[in-house]
């Protein structure tokens, strides 16, 4: 019998709707594994009793032959997202002990479905980074073994800082490495600039980064709010697909999530591409790029036409001003978002003889490094005298973007692929330099995604020379995510399921 | 476009956040590496282009103007560092 953390949530779901299997079972198999798994540093907080006391209820409905989609299947959640009760600090010093009183409405929805929360997954603090390695908690390594390490050397440096072993990505890095590891049969995520999306194609798993406002932002720790959206990280694009159904949903307390109904999206994978156009940007074949990413892409572009769709060119001519627009508007709405964390009314206080000095203090040891300078960045880009400048300018170049996407949709293409990342995953500490936009580089096929507003799929796709995985990303028009789940299994089907790693921690 | 020492020191200090005098310089490489990054934004020309403040074209639904909710002082103070009497406590405001 396969191990019950090596089911797909799909097949879990179907053993646990024929009472193959129970939901206790699984549950207890997922938290032994999280038990061996520690050294991993995926999770932040572990809910056992919760999981165990969910799981036992989803047990008693299916035995009545009830419970909703995803009932009695395990699955984390990242740090980000308000848990009642629960550890929820966006892996953040100056959430210091928060325990939210409310439950964020994407939660709510899973649970209201049947999931069973194992427990709070490690990120980068403030979904701010893309590696992890910004975390409060310190970073999470990726169960991908780094090329030509034995176990053992993988081990050794498990313990002592974890130094050279591979990065699962980030901000989600949590959540892609406890699907990857096989320790939650799925987790939630979130994305404002790749960080869905990155972490997948690092792990060789599925991650979607929905079109904005089609799930509820209401109760997740807010970055930069007219770009962050929750997805799901999951092993399939199948198990993706039935994740963001119960993720998605109109919710009267976000007024920017859509009213509209969410489609079963299952029902999308294993769709026929034949006769969908699919557009190669030419902007994205940057200058000196990584021979393996632009094979594979092209690989990937193979598959696709073979599956009968039309492949054609498409042009994003403000493709490379995405990211520099992008690390003007991010910083700009976080300096806004975070300006609540003030030491008063939840989370880190350090004293001071008066407020400000209070806040001072309270702001200076509670963020990490990373977003005191993004919050810096932040104010300075909205301060009198560089608001039009800066913010203004980079709204300005934003609608460029989009309408660049625009002009392709209207043209006929039904979905544009492109690389995920420009390279397979880097280990810890590689790229900790001096220069932080060295990091920022990271997100340069992602963050368009995000600026124009667009569904964005990554799927894995391969693996590099040096055994590490690659990924695909394709993106659909606004709420068309029922084509990117189509294409995507499209690409999972000719690529072969990556095979994830064997437990070596 | 690029900051000095002094306004390192004042963006800090609109940001709320302490900086030590030890800190500021590296502050100001870090901030100008950034600002140099997105200085190829003043080079495209965004004459007569809309800036986005939508990023889906959606209508803001309305609802009543009623009191939804309320009541729940607990709740709302259940976090809070320090608290007295139902109310957030902070060091004295005004002299």
């Amino acid at each position: 019998m396969t191990e019950l953390t090596s089911l797909t949530l799909a097949e879990a779901r179907d053993q646990l709707k024929s009472r193959a299997i129970s939901s206790l079972e699984i549950t207890r198999a997922h938290l032994a594994a999280m038990e061996r798994a520690k050294a991993l540093n995926a999770f932040v907080a572990t809910t056992a009793d919760k999981a165990l006391a969910m799981a036992a209820a989803s047990d008693a409905r299916l035995a009545e032959g009830e419970g909703g989609p995803l009932e009695g299947l395990p699955i984390g959640v990242k740090d980000l997202y308000a848990t009642e009760g629960v550890h929820t600090q966006a892996c953040s010093h100056i959430l210091e002990g928060f325990r939210p009183t409310y439950e964020s409405t994407v939660t709510a929805n899973l649970w209201r479905d049947g999931a069973v929360m194992l427990g709070k997954l490690n990120m980068d603090e403030f979904a701010m980074g893309s590696s992890n390695e910004t975390s409060y908690y310190g970073p999470v390594a990726s169960p991908w073994l780094p090329p030509n390490w034995s176990r053992e050397q993988a081990r050794a440096a498990l313990i002592d800082g974890k130094r050279g072993l591979l990065s699962p990505g980030g901000s989600s890095g949590g959540s892609s490495a406890a699907v990857a590891a096989r320790l939650c049969l799925a987790a939630t995520a979130s994305d404002t600039g790749g960080s869905i999306r990155q972490p997948a194609a690092f792990t060789g798993i599925v991650g979607i980064k929905p079109t904005y406002g089609r799930c509820s932002r209401w109760g997740m720790v807010a970055f930069a709010s007219s770009l962050d959206q929750a997805g799901p990280l999951a092993r399939t694009v199948r198990d993706a697909a039935i994740m963001l159904r119960s993720m998605a949903g109109p919710d009267p307390k976000d007024s920017t999530c859509s009213p509209d109904p969410v489609p079963d999206y299952e029902t999308a994978v294993g769709r026929s591409v034949k006769g969908l156009t699919i557009g190669v940007p030419r902007e994205y074949r940057l200058e000196g790029m990584n021979a393996e990413i632009e094979a594979l892409w092209a690989e990937g572009t193979e598959w696709l036409r073979e599956g009968g769709a039309n492949v054609v060119e498409v042009s994003l001519p403000n493709t490379r001003h995405a990211l520099p627009a992008y690390y003007i508007v991010a910083p700009a709405e976080a300096s806004s978002n975070l300006a609540r964390y003030d030491g008063v009314r939840y989370g880190l206080r350090q004293p001071g003889a008066d407020i400000v000095e209070l806040y001072e203090k309270t702001r200076a040891s509670g963020f990490g490094a990373e977003v005191r300078r993004r919050l810096m960045i932040g104010t300075y880009v909205l301060s009198a005298g560089y608001y039009d400048a800066y913010y203004v300018r980079a709204q300005k170049i934003r609608t460029l973007i989009k309408r660049d996407f625009e002009r392709v949709f209207a043209d006929g293409v039904d979905a544009i692929l492109t690389p995920a990342t420009p390279s397979a995953a880097f280990g810890i500490g590689e790229k900790s330099s001096a220069d932080p936009v060295e990091m920022y580089l990271n997100d340069v096929f992602t963050v368009t995604v995000n600026m124009a507003g667009l569904p964005g799929i990554v799927a894995p796709a391969g693996l590099s020379s040096e055994g590490l995985p690659l990924g695909l990303q394709l993106i659909g028009r606004p709420f068309d995510e029922e084509t990117l789940f189509s294409l995507a299994e499209a690409i999972e089907q000719s690529a072969g399921r990556a095979k994830l790693p064997e437990a070596w921690w | 476009m690029s900051v000095d020492l002094a306004a390192v020191r004042r963006i800090a200090h609109l940001a709320r956040i302490g900086v030590s005098e030890a800190e500021t310089p590296h502050l100001q490489h870090e901030i100008n590496a950034i600002l140099k990054f997105v200085e190829a934004l003043e080079a495209v020309d965004v004459e007569g282009v809309e800036p986005m403040t939508s990023v889906i074209p959606m209508r803001l639904p309305m609802r009543d103007d009623i009191v939804t909710d309320g009541g729940i002082v607990d709740k709302v103070l259940a976090n809070a560092p320090l608290t007295e009497d139902g109310f957030f406590l902070v060091p004295k405001v005004i002299e």
